[in-house]
C-alpha cells in the first residue's frame, strides 16, 4: 500500500510531469488563460493519459517485446496514441455526449501533448506491471491538472494587475512556470 | 530490420486507419443539418451572451428546442427572424434594449488613489473596494469597454463610459464585468418596473419626488434642447406632467442642492414648459408599448392614481379598464382642483393621450351600486386597483353646522367643476388652511363674493402651498387667522347669517409637531356669513366597499383607509391593490401618480408570474449622506421668475393663472441645474483622466 501511497505522491509532486519534468510546457501556456478552460483540459488530459498509458503498455508488451520492435516504441506510441485519441473522441461523441461536450475541444488537442506520450514512455522505463502503469499515470495527470489550475490562478490574477507591456502573456507565463517550478523544486528528496 | 520497421509501421498504420474508418462508419452521430444552417443564420461574434458555448452551441440549442429563436441576444430582431426562418418559425416582438451607464462621473471620478497599480474595475473593487470617493460610481478604468465585443463602449470625456446605442447589442458582458453594477443593460419594461433603490445613484430631487421622476436627466434633456427625451424621461415616470407641472407642489424642489447656492432649479416650470411644448406642438410623441400579454385589470376610480395605474398596465402590455363613478375622469383634478389651476381642456387632452394607448373606460360606472369586486372577478379580470380618492368632506365640526348655507369645500368645487350654477351669497367664510380651503376660497372669489378665510393657526402652520397663499391674497381673499369656529347662528328660516368663533393662541407643538391651538375663554366674535364652506378635511368614503350585507371582504383603518402593504400596495386580497388618497388619506397627485405605477408594478408581477417579490434595499426615506447643506464654488444664477396674469384681470373669470415659460428660459434655467448624483454633481471642474503610463 505504502508503495502506491508513495507512487501517487512522487507522481504528483515530487516528479510533476509539469514542474519537474518539463513535458506538456505547450497546453500549459496555451490553456492557462482562465481556470474553467484549464480545469476542462486537466479533465481531458486525466482521461487521455490513463487511456493511452494502458494501451500503449499492451502494445509494448504484446507487440514490440514478442517482436523485438522496441527501438520503434516512441514512433508507435505517436502513433497509437494519435489514433486512441481519434477514436476516444468519436467514442464519447457517440456514446456519452455529456462528456464529449465537456473536454469538447480539449480532446483533439492532447494528441500533440508530449506530457501523454512522456508518461506513456515512462512507464515502459520504469518497468511497471499494468496497475502501476494505470496508477501512476493518473497521479501524473492530476499532478498535470494541478499545475495548471495553479497556473491559470496566478494569470487570471496578473489579468488585472499592471505589467509591462513586454512582458504581458508569454513572457509572464514562462516566468511563473520557472518559479513555480522552482517552488516545486522543494519537494525534490523527499521521497527518493 | 528497415524493412521490417517499414513493414510494422505501415501495418500499423494501415491498422488504425482501417479501425477509425470502421470506427466512424460505426460511431457516426447524425447531425441535423439545421444546426449548421442555424449557426450560419447567427451572428458568429460567439460572444458566450446567450449562455450557450458559442454559436455552435447556440444552433444545437435552438435546434434541440431548448432555446428560441431569439436566443442571439446580440443579433436583435433581424438575427433572431432569419434563424426564425431556418426552424419554420415565426418571432413576436422583441423589447429592444441596450446597455445604460449609470453614474455621470463628477467628482466620484477623482482618484482618491490607486490600490497596486491594478487598471481593471473588477480588480480595483476586488482590493480596495475602489479607490474613489463615491461607493456607488463607476470606477472609470473601463473594464466594460474592454469586455464589449461590439465595440459599443468607449470612455467619454467624463471618465464613464459612453454607450453608442447603434451598436450595443444588448448582450450584458458589461454588466457582468462591472463590479458596481453601475452599467445595466435595461429594456422599456424593466425601466418601467424600476423602484429607487438605495444602491442607485440618487440625486436628492429623485429620492424625494414620490414619483421618482429622474430629474437630472430631463433637465439634462431640455439643457440639450432635445424636449422630446424630456417628456419620454417624465412619461417613463409620470404619464399626468400637463397637470403635474401646474399643479405639483414641487417637494423635489424643497432638496433642491441648488437651494444652497441661491435658489432651487425651478424643475416644475421645467416640466410644465415640455408638457406644453408637446400639447402646442400638435402631435402626439409615440409612447412605446410592451407586447401584449392577454392579461386584464379593473381600475376602480379615475383619479390620478388610477390613469397612472392603468397607464403602466397598458405599457407593460396588459388590458386595464377604468371604472369611473363620475361622467369624467380626472378625480379631483377635474372636480377638485379648480380651472384657472388646471384648465378642463389640458386635462382632457392629457386624459386623451392615456386613453389612446389602448386604455378602456366604463364611465358613470358606481363600484358598489354598478358593480363590486365579485362582478369584476366574475367578469374575468385578472386584478383589481381601488383608486378610490378621499371624497367624503368633514363637517363644520361646530354647534348647528346642518344650517341653510353651510356647504362642504369639495362638494361645492365639485359642483363648481361640473358645470352647476352655484349662488353664493355677498359674504362667504372659508373654514380651513390647506389646499381645499385656498382653492375653495379663489374659487369663491371669482363667483364674486367677498371671502374670508379662517383658520385656527397662523399663516405659517397653513399646509396649502405658498403660492397659492399669496394668489389667494393678491385676488382679495381676506384671512383671519387663529379663529376657530364655535357655533353657526341663523335666522327665522333657518338660514345662516353669521358664524361664531372663538379666537385662539398657539401652545405647546402636538403629534405633528405643529403647535396646537388653544382657545382664549371669553372671546368669542361673531362675523358675518351668508355661506360657509368647511374645508377641514376629507376622508376616502368606504361604504361601497361593503356589499349588501354589510360585510367587507377588505380591511380598513382608523381614518377610513384601506389597508395594504406599504410597499407592494397588495390588500389582503392577493389580486387587489390600492394607492392614491385611498390608501394615505388627503394628499398630492404625484403620490397618487407614484403609487399608481409601484400597484402597476407589483400587479404585473402578480399577473406574469403568480408571485410577488419586492426588490430589496428600496430607498424610502432620503439618504442622509447625500443632502448637503452647503455648496461651494459655484456663482449665483438667478431663477425664472413664473409668469401670472395680473389680480385684476383673473377676476374676470376662470382663465388660467400661472403662464408657462419661454423656451429660452427654459434652456436657461436648466443649466442652474448642477447635475446631481448621490454625492457628485455632473457640472462640475473638467475631469482629468490619470494617464496609463503601463501602456
Ligand atoms: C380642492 C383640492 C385641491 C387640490 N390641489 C392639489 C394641488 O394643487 N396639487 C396636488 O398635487 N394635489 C392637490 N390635491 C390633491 C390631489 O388632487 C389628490 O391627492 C389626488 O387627486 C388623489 O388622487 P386619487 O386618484 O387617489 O383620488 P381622486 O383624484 O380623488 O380620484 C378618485 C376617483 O375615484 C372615483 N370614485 C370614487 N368612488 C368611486 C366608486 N365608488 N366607484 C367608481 N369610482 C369612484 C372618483 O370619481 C374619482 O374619479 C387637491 C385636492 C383637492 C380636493
Amino acid at each position: 500500500m505504502t508503495e502506491y501511497f508513495l507512487l501517487i505522491i512522487s507522481a504528483i509532486f515530487v516528479n510533476n510531469i509539469l514542474l519537474a519534468q518539463y513535458l506538456g510546457n505547450c497546453p500549459f501556456l496555451g490553456c492557462s488563460r482562465n481556470i474553467g478552460t484549464a480545469a476542462g483540459m486537466g479533465a481531458a488530459v486525466v482521461f487521455v493519459v490513463v487511456m493511452a498509458s494502458g494501451f500503449t503498455w499492451a502494445i509494448q508488451r504484446y507487440v514490440l517485446v514478442p517482436f523485438s520492435l522496441d527501438y520503434l516504441q516512441t514512433i508507435v506510441f505517436i502513433l497509437v496514441i494519435a489514433a486512441l485519441v481519434q477514436f476516444v473522441e468519436m467514442f464519447l461523441k457517440k456514446a456519452a455526449p455529456p462528456l464529449y461536450k465537456s473536454l469538447g475541444i480539449f480532446l483533439p488537442l492532447i494528441t500533440t501533448n508530449c506530457a501523454v506520450l512522456g508518461i506513456a514512455i515512462i512507464c515502459q522505463r520504469k518497468d511497471y506491471g499494468i496497475v502501476k502503469t494505470l496508477v501512476f499515470s493518473f497521479a501524473s495527470a492530476l499532478g498535470f491538472m494541478l499545475a495548471l489550475l495553479l497556473m491559470a490562478a496566478i494569470r487570471e490574477r496578473f489579468e488585472l494587475s499592471r505589467l509591462p507591456q513586454s512582458m504581458k502573456g508569454a513572457p509572464a507565463g514562462l516566468v511563473m512556470a520557472g518559479l513555480m517550478s522552482l517552488a516545486f523544486f522543494a519537494f525534490k528528496g523527499m521521497i527518493s | 530490420m528497415v524493412t521490417s520497421s517499414i513493414l510494422v509501421l505501415l501495418g500499423l498504420g494501415f491498422l488504425s486507419a482501417v479501425i477509425l474508418g470502421v470506427a466512424s462508419k460505426l460511431l457516426y452521430v447524425k447531425e441535423d443539418p439545421k444546426i449548421a444552417e442555424v449557426e450560419e443564420a447567427l451572428l458568429g461574434a460567439n460572444c458566450g451572451g446567450c449562455g450557450y458555448p458559442g454559436c455552435s452551441g447556440a444552433a444545437a440549442a435552438v435546434v434541440a428546442g431548448k432555446a428560441g429563436c431569439d436566443v442571439c441576444v446580440a443579433g436583435g430582431q433581424e438575427i433572431a427572424e432569419r434563424v426564425a426562418r431556418v426552424m419554420g418559425q415565426t418571432v413576436s416582438y422583441r423589447e429592444p434594449q441596450v446597455a445604460v451607464p449609470g453614474c455621470s462621473g463628477g467628482d466620484r471620478a477623482t482618484a482618491l488613489y490607486r490600490y497596486e497599480g491594478a487598471m481593471d474595475c473588477r480588480a480595483q473593487a476586488l482590493l480596495a473596494g475602489g479607490g474613489k470617493k463615491c461607493g456607488l460610481g463607476c470606477l472609470g478604468l473601463g473594464t466594460c469597454v474592454r469586455v464589449c465585443p461590439f465595440g459599443a463602449i468607449h470612455m467619454g470625456p467624463k471618465g464613464v463610459p459612453v454607450v453608442s446605442p447603434e451598436l450595443c447589442r444588448a448582450c450584458g458582458k458589461c454588466a457582468d464585468a462591472c463590479p458596481r453594477g453601475v452599467i445595466a443593460v435595461l429594456g422599456m419594461t424593466a425601466r418601467l418596473l424600476h423602484l429607487n433603490q438605495t444602491d442607485d445613484c440618487l440625486a436628492p430631487c429623485r429620492q424625494k419626488c414620490p414619483a421618482q421622476i429622474d430629474i437630472p436627466r430631463y433637465i439634462q434633456n431640455i439643457k440639450r434642447g432635445d424636449f422630446a427625451a424630456a417628456v419620454q424621461t417624465i412619461k417613463e415616470r409620470n404619464p399626468l406632467l400637463l397637470v403635474c407641472g401646474r399643479v405639483c407642489p414641487h417637494p423635489c424642489e424643497s432638496v433642491c442642492r441648488r437651494g444652497a447656492i441661491d435658489e432651487p432649479v425651478a424643475i416644475n416650470p421645467l416640466k410644465r414648459y415640455v408638457a406644453d411644448w408637446e400639447m402646442n406642438s400638435g402631435t402626439r410623441l409615440p409612447v412605446a408599448l410592451a407586447p401584449d400579454t392577454g392579461k386584464r385589470a379593473a381600475i376602480v376610480g379615475g383619479g390620478p392614481a388610477g390613469l397612472s395605474c392603468a397607464y403602466f398596465l397598458r405599457r407593460l402590455g396588459h388590458h386595464p379598464v377604468i371604472f369611473e363613478a363620475m361622467p369624467e375622469l380626472g378625480g379631483q383634478l377635474r372636480y377638485g382642483i379648480p380651472e384657472y389651476r388646471l384648465p378642463n381642456k389640458v386635462l382632457d387632452w392629457e386624459i386623451e393621450g392615456i386613453l389612446r394607448l389602448g386604455v378602456d373606460v366604463r364611465k358613470n360606472a358606481r363600484f358598489g351600486r354598478d358593480f363590486t369586486l365579485e362582478s369584476l372577478e366574475a367578469e374575468g379580470f385578472d386584478t383589481i386597483f381601488l383608486g378610490l380618492g378621499a371624497w367624503q368632506g368633514s363637517n363644520l365640526r361646530c354647534e348647528n353646522e346642518e344650517a341653510k348655507g353651510v356647504l362642504s369645500g369639495t362638494e361645492f368645487l365639485t359642483a363648481v367643476g361640473m358645470g352647476a350654477k352655484v349662488e353664493l351669497g355677498e359674504h362667504v367664510i372659508v373654514v380651513g388652511g390647506g389646499n381645499t380651503a385656498i382653492d375653495a376660497a379663489r374659487t369663491a372669489r371669482r363667483l364674486g363674493s367677498k371671502v374670508t378665510l379662517m383658520y385656527r393657526r397662523t399663516r405659517e402652520e397653513m399646509p396649502a402651498n405658498a403660492i397659492e397663499i399669496i394668489g389667494a391674497e393678491e385676488e382679495g381673499v381676506e384671512f383671519l387667522f387663529l379663529a376657530g369656529q364655535t357655533r353657526v347662528i341663523t335666522d327665522a328660516s333657518g338660514q345662516t347669517t353669521h358664524l361664531e368663533y372663538i379666537t385662539m393662541k398657539l401652545g405647546e407643538p402636538d403629534a405633528s409637531g405643529r403647535r396646537r391651538p388653544e382657545p382664549i375663554e371669553g372671546s368669542e366674535t361673531r362675523i358675518r356669513a351668508d355661506n360657509i364652506l368647511a374645508a377641514i378635511g376629507q376622508k376616502p368614503d368606504l361604504s361601497c366597499l361593503y356589499e349588501e350585507g354589510g360585510e367587507c371582504r377588505l380591511e380598513q383603518t382608523r381614518w377610513k383607509t384601506i389597508v395594504a402593504d406599504p410597499v407592494t400596495l397588495q390588500t389582503i386580497l392577493p389580486h387587489v391593490f390600492t394607492g392614491g388618497d385611498v390608501f394615505t388619506g388627503p394628499d398630492i397627485a404625484v403620490s397618487a401618480i407614484g403609487q399608481g405605477r409601484r400597484a402597476a408594478r407589483f400587479m404585473h408581477e402578480y399577473m406574469t408570474s403568480g408571485e410577488i417579490r419586492p426588490p430589496e434595499r428600496l430607498q424610502r426615506e432620503m439618504i442622509p449622506d447625500t443632502l448637503f447643506s452647503t455648496l461651494d464654488g459655484y456663482p449665483e444664477l438667478p431663477r425664472v421668475k413664473i409668469p401670472e396674469v395680473c389680480a385684476e384681470d383673473r377676476l374676470c373669470g376662470f382663465e388660467e393663472v400661472e403662464l408657462t415659460i419661454s423656451g429660452e428660459e427654459a434652456k436657461r434655467e436648466s443649466c442652474r441645474c448642477l447635475n446631481c448624483g448621490s454625492l457628485c454633481h455632473g457640472e462640475e471642474p473638467e475631469f482629468v483622466m490619470i494617464e496609463d503610463d503601463a501602456a
